[in-house]
């Protein structure tokens, strides 16, 4: 079987690569392009550890195929801090040890992110539902809501 | 002299023997004595064993040094998360 | 080097406060790298083979069709993993559980695997491979599994700690018995009996990152294994021992993990990847699904527990008994064993028992998880604790304060306590505003207590001192929720430098001495006891090296807040020299400057903990909401509070899970029916409250700092304090775990009837 020739933007970068049909976004993320960010936690759209955005939309890399991309901007964790200077959400999240195991970190970044872009002053009941297709076993996610509270707070005075 | 007393399945290993007194400095001479005397516990002796020194619980360092009258508690190793 | 491990009361300047951690950045930039983020060049991918069926005889494996598949360079089976147990029982039911010999005991049990060049190849291998297997009955369900009539998960156990040993082989593979003084008087002397069943289901330790391994064997002899595991070492022990490989010529390199809560103490796909490698000639990775992660890794016992406590009017308790049946899962265990040992030791009482069975089950193997055994046992005691005081006619913290634990108390496991924090956290409850706020309409309160023992345990660090002095610190326990910030911490207190010049890293096994596993709490405990040591050994040489500059005799310096000063008038006038003045002279003094230790941290405190839960219960659904959670827990120390909050708030979200959503549901044909996140539903943001914590310090007086384990206990309380909110809310005592709404209804219902 051939593979499919796609061309993409990610994190600003335009990006070419060949997948075979089945594979999915997060696979070609992770296996072809070497960004290992994204995490598989489950493969079935459950658990948000993959989450990506697809031309501005909040989805699971799981659920996309990597031919889906052609042509369209996706932003990773990868693409979340500016050179060395922290997103102020990823500044957060290590001031309020929002992370234990981290390894849910990344998705939950890019689902706050998305949140706090469409709603910059939620309260504390819409970030727990902005937040509830991201699973984390660690941390019961008293710091998370704190950390994208506060989060939120600093990017609205900036 | 120290009071040694077996619990729970160590218990068993030794045929129901409950509480025995024992002439030991260390730890080493005490698993030396009680094989002697209970070969059913020389499996788990082997295999590790926790041992509860006048109630802190110790893994089975040979060199534990045991204080006069002390109470001594054999208790199986556990499994942690 | 002997090392005084005795609590010494002092000030700190570091251990306390928050800093951020030193592998935080990594993890929020997506740059850490977990169990399957890591390649070797030439890597093949790695695919297993798993029953079907949840019992079974294997008659034949044909392999020959999957081999022929172009692209495929190894298949395996039992065969290529011989059995180099050398009658070492618990190592071979490791070995039959990574891969079937002979019979399939679960269903998702192992039988061959591949490795292939890549995913889509070894998938369809699978397919080729031709299993024949005899389908045997089967027994998921731990009371049917006890009765005589079961079908034999083994034919050849009998049930050990039983005198005189049984003939006919069981499915109660051991019983063990705790207690002490006379249960029947005890119940003779009692007022008020109460007496309950309680049942608990199969949960999962659901974390997040599927277990995940590269394994690389060389033809010399050498290998290396990348893995997501809490403990490096022991997994070398286990894949040396089974593989039949010299344990110093295996390196093994923790990845950052994604989580473990116990379940990434035990080998499984491990030994298996290494055989793939070593028939292939070439590196292989291989990482679990979600689906194998439930059907074949993990959970903790299913149990059935019997509880019977009788107490005097004034609510002095003259018995309590137990009987604690626990899921091992096909072999052998010690979860009942564990579980009897844990589920009266918040309590003094003078007469006491408990009897545990371990019963075999074809589900998978149980394995740890977060102080294991201990919730299941406290639901049922907490449950019975609190139906006592209803009958009694007191408040249950009150009653728990009058039959609590405390130094001097001899333990329904055995030893005498020492200091402990039981009566201070029912006390800290007994206060605490949560207690008094007013409650709505459906709506109920509870509370329950829980303790953990907490290990030590072998433990080595290393703590190098750079030329700059700043100090690299490597620690060989894995870091499974921020304990290189603890360390760190740590070694900054002992050298009296700041925190940001202490970086700690874990070592892999060829570059630290042998370490015990991140279990039983012991992480921060057992490696800060190391740190602490190897700190202190690193100033002696640093004094030399001071004395050496100055030109002084080495008992004329002393170490004062991170500077070596010569003590007496005659050297009045010598400046302090700093960690960093020490250092830039080290290779003129006698070269690199280093502390180390290798020691068994013993003394481990145990700890205690008490939960308040407020629910409400949608009569309609029976859905229950968590409104309000307190954790009241001691720390003995805490080294970094955040991390010590995150484990309070963290183990309280899992007993929330486990006490009203998560269960394993297994059909008629011994098949799990709900293998992934979407049906098998662990608690997300939107269903939880806020999560408050009140850590408590009462120092553990055998660590320097005080320190006790802090990581498992929060799990014990939850079951229970739930299962009070919900009885209290809906009035009717609820006895089986997990509370779900068709079992609140079906409660519901029973009242209305009854």
């Amino acid at each position: 079987m051939s593979a499919i020739a796609v061309s993409t933007t990610i994190n600003g970068d335009d990006t070419e690569f060949l997948c075979q049909a089945e594979e999915t976004l997060l696979d070609v993320l992770r296996d072809r392009l070497g960004l290992t960010g994204s995490k598989e936690g489950c493969g079935t759209g459950d658990c948000g550890a993959c989450s990506v955005i697809v031309d501005d939309r909040l989805v699971c890399s799981c659920l996309v195929l990597g031919a889906e991309a052609e042509g369209r901007r996706i932003e990773t964790i990868e693409g979340m801090a500016n050179g060395e200077d922290l997103h102020p959400l990823q500044s957060k999240f290590l001031e309020h040890a929002a992370l234990q195991c981290g390894v849910c970190t990344p998705g939950f970044l890019i689902a706050a992110r998305d949140l706090l872009e469409k709603n910059p002053n939620p309260t504390e009941e819409e970030i727990r539902f902005g937040l509830a297709g991201n699973l984390c076993r660690c941390t019961g996610y008293d710091k998370i809501v704190r950390a994208v509270q506060d989060a939120a707070r600093v990017m609205k005075g900036s | 002299m120290v009071a040694v007393t077996l619990w729970g399945s160590v218990a068993a290993a030794a045929g129901g023997a409950e509480t025995i007194d024992i002439e030991a400095k260390d730890i080493r001479e005490l698993f030396g004595k009680l094989a002697e005397q209970y070969p059913g516990l020389e499996p788990l002796v082997e295999n590790g064993i926790a041992v509860a020194i006048d109630g802190v619980i110790y893994r089975d360092s040979w060199s534990k040094e045991l204080p006069r009258d002390a109470e001594i508690v054999l208790l199986p190793r556990l499994a942690g998360g | 080097m002997n090392f005084d491990a005795r609590y010494a009361a002092q000030s700190f300047k570091s251990v306390g406060t928050r800093p951020i951690r030193p592998d935080g950045v990594d993890k929020v930039t997506g740059r850490a790298r977990y169990g399957a983020d890591f390649n070797m060049p030439g890597q093949l991918v790695g695919c297993i083979l798993r029953s079907p069926h949840a019992h079974a005889k294997i008659e034949k494996i044909d392999t020959s069709k999957a081999e022929k598949l172009k692209g495929v360079k190894a298949v395996i089976t039992a065969t290529d993993l011989p059995d180099l147990t050398n009658g070492d029982a618990a190592m071979y039911d490791i070995l039959d559980n990574c891969m079937a010999r002979g019979k399939a005991l679960y269903d998702g049990h192992a039988v061959a695997a591949v490795a292939a060049i890549d995913a889509r190849t070894a998938r369809q291998a699978l397919k080729l491979i031709k299993v024949r297997y005899k389908v045997l009955p089967h027994v998921t369900d731990v009371d049917e599994a006890v009765k005589p009539s079961a079908p034999l998960v083994q034919n050849d156990v009998f049930t050990a700690g039983v005198d005189p040993r049984p003939t006919k082989p069981s499915n109660i593979a051991r019983r063990s018995q705790y207690g002490h003084g006379d249960v029947d008087a005890g119940f003779g002397k009692a007022d008020i009996i109460v007496e309950c069943s309680y049942r608990t289901e199969q949960t999962h330790q659901g974390y997040i990152e599927p277990h995940a391994c590269v394994a690389s064997v060389n033809s010399d002899g050498t290998a290396e294994l990348w893995v997501c595991t809490q403990g490096h070492f022991v997994f070398r022990q286990h894949c040396a021992g089974l593989l039949g490989l010299d344990v110093s010529k295996l390196r093994v390199t923790s990845s950052e993990i994604g989580g473990g809560f116990g379940g990434k103490t035990h080998v499984w796909i491990e030994p298996v990847a290494l055989a793939l490698s070593r028939k292939a000639g070439r590196p292989v990775k291989l990482v679990m699904s979600r689906e194998e992660v439930f059907r074949a890794s993990g959970p903790t016992s299913a149990t059935s527990i019997d509880v019977r406590i009788g107490a005097r009017s004034d609510g002095t308790i003259t018995a309590a008994l137990a009987t604690l049946r626990y899921s091992c899962g096909p072999y052998d265990g010690m979860w009942a064993e564990i579980g009897a040992m844990t589920a009266f030791a918040c309590y003094d009482l003078e007469n006491v028992r408990s009897v545990g069975q371990e019963v075999l089950v074809n589900r998978p193997k149980t394995a740890a998880y977060r102080a294991p055994s201990a919730p299941m046992a406290a639901f049922a005691v907490e449950s019975a604790i609190d139906e006592l005081a209803g009958k009694v006619g007191m408040d249950p913290v009150a009653l728990r304060i009058k039959n609590a634990a405390k130094e001097g108390t001899r333990s329904s496991y055995g030893p005498v306590y020492g200091p402990i924090g039981i009566g201070p956290t029912l006390e800290a409850v007994q206060k605490h505003p949560h207690m008094n706020a007013p409650l709505g309409r459906n709506q109920g309160r509870g509370m329950a207590c829980g303790f953990w023992f907490n290990f030590g345990g072998q433990t080595c660090t290393d703590l190098n001192i750079g030329v700059d002095g700043t100090v690299t610190l490597a620690v060989g326990t894995v870091d499974v929720g921020g304990s290189r910030a603890s360390l760190s911490l740590v070694a900054a207190e002992e050298l009296g430098i700041p925190y940001e010049q202490v970086k700690a890293v874990i070592a892999d096994t060829s570059t630290l001495g042998y370490n015990d596993m991140t279990d039983g709490s012991r992480g921060t405990f057992s490696s800060s006891m190391a740190t602490i040591s190897a700190a202190r050994n690193a100033i002696a040489v640093m004094k030399e090296r001071a004395a050496r500059m100055w030109d002084i005799p080495v008992k004329d310096v002393d170490w004062e807040d991170g500077h070596a000063r010569a003590r007496g008038k005659k050297h009045g006038n010598l400046p302090p020299l700093s960690v960093k003045d020490i250092a830039a002279a080290a290779p003129k003094t006698g070269g690199p400057i280093a502390g180390h230790s290798e020691l068994v941290a013993d003394g481990a405190g145990v700890s205690f903990a008490t939960h308040i839960c407020d629910v409400e219960i949608d009569p309609e659904t029976g859905a229950t909401k968590v409104l309000r959670y307190t954790v009241v827990q001691d720390a003995g120390k805490a080294v970094h509070p955040d991390y010590v909050e995150g484990q309070y708030q963290g183990g309280a979200a899992q007993g929330i899970g486990w006490a009203l959503n998560e269960e394993y549901i297994y059909g008629e044909d011994g098949r799990l029916q709900n293998p992934g996140f979407l049906d098998y539903r662990i608690p997300v943001c939107s269903d939880l409250p806020m999560i408050d914590t009140q850590i408590l310090e009462i120092p553990n007086p055998n660590h320097p700092y005080g320190v006790r384990g802090v990581g498992e206990t929060s799990i014990v309380p939850p079951l229970a304090a739930i299962a009070n909110a919900v009885s209290n809310a809906v009035g009717v005592r609820m006895t089986h775990i997990p509370m779900s709404p068709p079992r609140i209804l079906a409660a519901l219902d029973g009242k209305k009837a009854g």
